[in-house]
């Protein structure tokens, strides 16, 4: 499968990723040849083959739905780019 | 002392021939000569190194001692340890103060074990030379034109360079196994579950597992025996007893089995890495294992399937990095939109940037079941082939890498052609069996590790199997010149 520049810009926007437009024609090269490797995927046929998620197919333990964790916001906040009275922040998203 | 294993630091330490404080200030010395030339360390924690060795100290006079107590070792710079910058090697998380320990940090230091800093790595741990981390390549102290592998190549160089006895690693499709072989150290990765991930960055969540690397098999055993066991907060975490990995190191390899898959000895193994590691099967055969020839027969489809699959979940994974909570922002974002894309731009280096893409795109509306689900599927497959493996053999031995070291530089603008240096590794993560590396010869100075893959849980038998290699031949005690 080959990606050009133009699909490259859409992936990065959904990827939340600015790429500068010189770096598309790169990353597209790049993209295209590890679809290439991953392809090597589709000379076996898997028809009725269970799809692995977990190595051990274990199921998901669940918790006891009860507060386990103390407040710790400041300890948290301290590590934040930018916050103000408790609160994160970030540009104005609603006018 | 430095050329002494963590066994034997354990030993003089007990019987008082040096104290925490005095081991802790050589080895730090030691980093302070060696490491300007190798880059292995991103962060160097001397004051508190030298408060945890006091304290380790003062534990001994209580006699309150472990035999981990005063050791200091080096931790991998994904494990979030509190208070210390935590920067997985990427300039997004430069100046990240980690708020709490994760669940291997936390075990070591309550076994009272020495922390001296954090170790450089590939950027989030996606690399296989180390070359992708924002702090600059590590070098191999065997040949400082080589790289050391990766992820975890600042934990390897270091280690083999006497700047630290052991360290942790992790490892999502070879990054303990990959530089512990082309360092020519010891390394296991574990079954998956049996060490926490709790507060280990995540990359591939499916597939991330933390381990030790150290000179030997039995300093494995002694720095796994802390780390591992259930944790609640990880919610992939076995609860299954840990062994005491000491005492089943001895155990005699008579009538062992050891199969040796076809498809890890043909086309693209380099010839003189195959002699090295046929000569350590030859010495298993006097040890009285008894060698069968296996099939893997999906092998080739583990670097495709991996590529879909560790892509895809690291792009879940890194979607928590916008520059709103921690890590790195942008000066003057516009809206949030523009924060979120160049916070993560600038923060992220191009490896990093095309798995997140990769793993976009693979999850994007009407191709999931091209690509995720047939990788789900071929993950099946590869699994099913060490199942069938194990019914007839006890362990699986092979080379660790397809080549030695390779130069810095040489294959860091093709992704392709560094992908492939976990060939034999990979297929690994993906089935979630333990594996583990041991030095067993060079191809001229750079080492040759052999890869020994061992049924669910069985550290036990990997740590045992290597021990025995190790009480017979001397590749684990060489020290590159240099670093001697």
């Amino acid at each position: 499968m080959s990606l050009g520049p133009a699909e490259v810009a859409k992936i990065a926007h959904l990827a939340r990723l600015a790429i500068r437009v010189e770096e598309a024609p790169a990353y597209a090269r790049n993209l295209s040849a590890i679809l290439d490797l991953v392809a090597q995927m589709n000379a076996v046929d898997t028809t009725g083959v269970a799809p692995m998620a977990h190595p051990l197919d274990m199921a998901q333990r669940l918790r006891v739905d009860a507060v386990t964790e103390p407040d710790q916001r400041e300890r948290f906040q301290a590590i934040a780019p930018r916050t103000e009275a408790g609160l994160y922040l970030v540009p104005k998203v609603i006018d | 002392m430095h050329d002494q294993t963590i066994t034997q630091l354990s030993a003089g330490l007990a019987t008082g021939a040096f104290s925490s404080e005095e081991l802790t200030r050589a080895f730090l010395a030691r980093i302070d000569q060696f490491n300007p030339a190798l880059n292995a360390f991103i962060t160097v924690t001397a004051d508190a190194a030298l408060a945890q060795a006091r304290a380790a100290d003062a534990r001994r006079q209580r006699g309150e001692a472990g035999p981990l107590t005063g050791v200091p070792i080096a931790h991998k710079d994904i494990f979030c340890t509190s208070g210390v910058r935590t920067s997985c090697g990427s300039r997004i998380l430069d100046r990240f103060i980690a708020p709490y320990d994760a669940t291997v940090v936390e075990k070591l230091n309550a076994a009272g074990v020495v922390m001296l800093g954090k170790t450089n790595m590939d950027e989030f741990a996606m690399g296989s030379s180390n070359e992708t981390s924002f702090y600059g390549p590590v070098r191999n102290p065997w040949d400082l034109d080589a790289v050391p592998g990766g992820s975890s190549g600042g934990s390897a160089a270091a280690v083999a360079a006497r700047l630290t006895p052991g360290a942790t690693g992790t490892d999502t499709g070879g990054s303990i196994r990959q530089p512990a072989a082309l360092c020519g150290i010891t390394g296991i990765k574990p079954t998956y579950g049996r060490v926490s991930r709790w507060g280990m960055i995540a990359y591939a969540s499916s597939l991330d597992q933390g381990g030790p690397m150290a000179r030997t098999a039995a300093d494995c055993a002694l720095l796994l025996g802390a780390m591992a066991g259930f944790d609640p907060r990880d919610s992939t975490s076995v609860d299954r007893l840990v062994p005491d990995y000491i005492t089943l190191l001895d155990r005699p390899l008579t009538g062992l089995k050891i199969g040796l898959p076809k498809e890890y000895f043909g086309e693209g193994l380099e010839g003189e890495v195959a002699g090295v590691v046929e000569d350590a099967i030859a010495e298993y055969r006097k040890l009285g294992a008894e060698t069968v020839e296996i099939s893997l027969p999906n092998s080739q489809l583990a670097i495709p399937a991996y590529y879909v699959i560790a892509p895809a979940e690291c792009s879940s994974n890194l979607a928590r990095f916008d520059g709103v909570r921690y890590g790195h922002r942008c000066e003057n974002p516009k809206d949030l939109l523009d924060l979120y894309t160049r916070s993560r731009a600038e923060g992220f280096g191009a490896e990093v940037t095309r798995r997140i893409l990769v793993g976009t795109f693979a999850l994007s509306a009407g191709y999931y079941d091209a690509y995720y689900l047939k990788a789900q599927q071929i993950r099946r497959l590869i699994s099913d082939d060490f199942r069938r493996a194990f019914d007839q053999v006890d362990v699986i031995a092979g080379p660790t890498s397809p080549t030695v070291a390779f130069n810095l530089g040489e294959k860091v603008d093709d992704p392709i052609t560094m992908y492939l240096s976990d060939i034999y590794t990979i297929a690994v993560n993906l089935a979630g069996l333990p594996g583990l590396s041991l030095p067993v010869g060079f191809v001229g100075q750079r080492p040759v590790g052999l890869q020994l893959i061992g049924d669910y849980f069985a550290e036990d038998r990997l740590l045992n199997v290597a021990h025995c290699y190790q009480q017979v031949t001397d590749w684990n005690q060489r020290a590159p010149a240099a670093f001697a």
